[in-house]
């Protein structure tokens, strides 16, 4: 017999866990994919020192599983003076990790970008900076959006793990809840359907924003 | 058919016979005519009784027994048990006393008798030295760290002030990593877990603040043996008043007593 009325008594604690992860995710989002993009740059268009900067920032992100690096900044961090709260600590990891994957992705939207196009903007006079935005950046994050959209919704799911050290996300709720009640069945399967909701929603958002950011393609 | 009826007649005759001799033995009497004492202690249970790197027990229930057998003037002989046998060794007779960490309820009070306690054993709330907190109420807008879950996240959901902030870790062991990285200041534990804390840690020792749960560990004898608890529970005063049990305290748990043990 499943009782999913015994969850209604914590109706509060899912709503906070929800505006928790709601809240991280999309300032992790935009953080996340502003660093991505910084670091896609440089290590596209920057110099030697800095690009080898950045890919070993990538590179040691992204072959690193994601809950030891919340480990490190929230438990070994504090060895070096660093007291961040749980919640700074997972923001703080989730962007990194964003910003890692995000960089790969799109780098690969900018290596996409024929040199011709480049040279065509030097030559009808813009300079680095509006050739970047106007001729570069469009049409590379048009490329790579669905791959860009994806991996923000795996990091979406991915901050579950913050449940580990204590932050009230939308686990933590599930996980308080079935310790009380002892009803794992219901705790869990709602918390799974919120974070369907959340992930198709965050698509829902992530499209209408693409209709607009590619809008020039359908304007002419 | 009619030798099996009597067979069980005579099995319980005899069997009678034996209650009968039972109910009116004293085990005090009996220890001093036989110049040993039986005493059983956990072997698997640190610190309170483990086996050592020397293959002899030793613990805080074993410290207790041989403290017994001394202020007696009896030998001793250390009988190994688990927490699943102590009680049906000493129902049986195998055992005068059991010392192995044994809490008292209502149950168990209806099978066996209880000294006063000798050993503490509680659920608390511990901390640094520099927060100072010494009740309930003074968690008020603090951060504790608990283990979800656990008896002690029970407690404090329950008579905790609303406004304290309590960080819920997966494990013992994360909880505990929580506090000796300083992310939390105060956690809610046994004391068990705080003493193994400052066995690891001795420069971040929690401190016990204040109790959550108390259930201190009492002396199990037989049922109805009023002089050998009389003598038991002397014994106890005794090691209380002369700072032994404390020391035996701040041997195995680096703590000391709590205040008002066994008052």
């Amino acid at each position: 017999m499943l009782y999913f009325s015994d969850l209604l008594q914590y109706s509060d604690v899912f709503l906070s866990g929800l505006k928790t992860t709601v809240e991280l995710t999309v300032l992790t989002t935009i953080l996340g994919v502003i660093l991505g993009t910084v670091c896609a740059t440089v290590r596209q268009y920057g110099n030697r020192a800095s690009q080898r900067v950045v890919s070993v920032y990538v590179e040691l992100i992204r072959n690193t599983p994601f809950i030891v690096q919340l480990f490190f900044i929230f438990f070994g961090l504090p060895a070096l003076g660093m007291m961040l709260t749980p919640w700074q600590a997972s923001m703080i990891a989730l962007t990194i990790n964003l910003g890692a994957y995000s960089a790969e992705i799109i780098r690969a939207g900018l290596a996409s970008i024929s040199k011709g196009q480049v040279e065509a903007a030097k030559v009808l006079g813009l300079n680095f900076r509006q050739t970047l935005t106007r001729v570069i950046f469009i049409p590379a994050f048009e490329k790579i959006y669905p791959a860009l959209t994806s991996q923000c919704i795996i990091v979406m799911l991915g901050s579950a793990v913050i449940s580990q050290i204590s932050v009230q996300d939308l686990t933590y709720a599930a996980n308080l809840v079935q310790s009380r009640n002892f009803r794992a069945f219901e705790s869990y399967f709602v918390t799974a359907l919120l974070y369907l909701g959340l992930s198709i929603l965050l698509r829902v958002a992530f499209n209408a924003l693409g209709k607009r950011l590619f809008a020039y393609r359908t304007s002419h | 058919m009619k030798r099996l009826t009597k067979l069980i007649g005579k099995t319980l005759i005899i069997a009678a016979s034996f209650s009968a001799f039972s109910a009116s033995a004293d085990v005090l009497q009996d220890i001093k005519d036989r110049n040993l004492i039986r005493i059983a202690v956990p072997q698997d249970f640190p610190p309170f009784g483990s086996i050592g790197t020397n293959l002899k027990p030793q613990g805080i229930d074993v410290d207790m027994a041989n403290y017994i057998a001394d202020e007696m003037g009896v030998n001793i002989e250390i009988i190994p048990v688990t927490s699943a046998n102590r009680i049906p060794y000493l129902q049986t007779k195998k055992v005068d006393l059991v010392i192995s960490s044994l809490g008292k309820n209502p149950e168990r009070e209806k099978a066996i008798d209880f000294s006063t306690p000798y050993a503490p054993f509680f659920l608390g709330v511990f901390g640094s030295k520099d927060v100072s907190v010494n009740k309930m109420e003074e968690l008020a807008n603090k951060t504790v760290g608990v283990t979800r879950g656990s008896v002690e996240d029970l407690e404090l959901e329950k008579n905790a002030p609303k406004s304290v902030n309590v960080r819920r870790f997966e494990d013992n062991n994360t909880t505990l990593t929580a506090y000796l990285s300083g992310q939390v200041n105060l956690i809610a534990t046994g004391n068990l877990v705080a003493a193994e804390i400052a066995k690891r840690q001795p420069k971040r020792a929690p401190e016990n603040k204040f109790m959550l749960k108390d259930s201190p560990c009492y002396i199990g004898m037989a049922k109805g043996e009023a002089a050998l608890q009389a003598e038991v529970n002397e014994l106890i005063k005794a090691a209380l008043a002369s700072g032994e049990l404390n020391e035996i305290s701040m041997k195995w748990l680096k703590a000391p007593l709590p205040e008002g043990f066994g008052a």
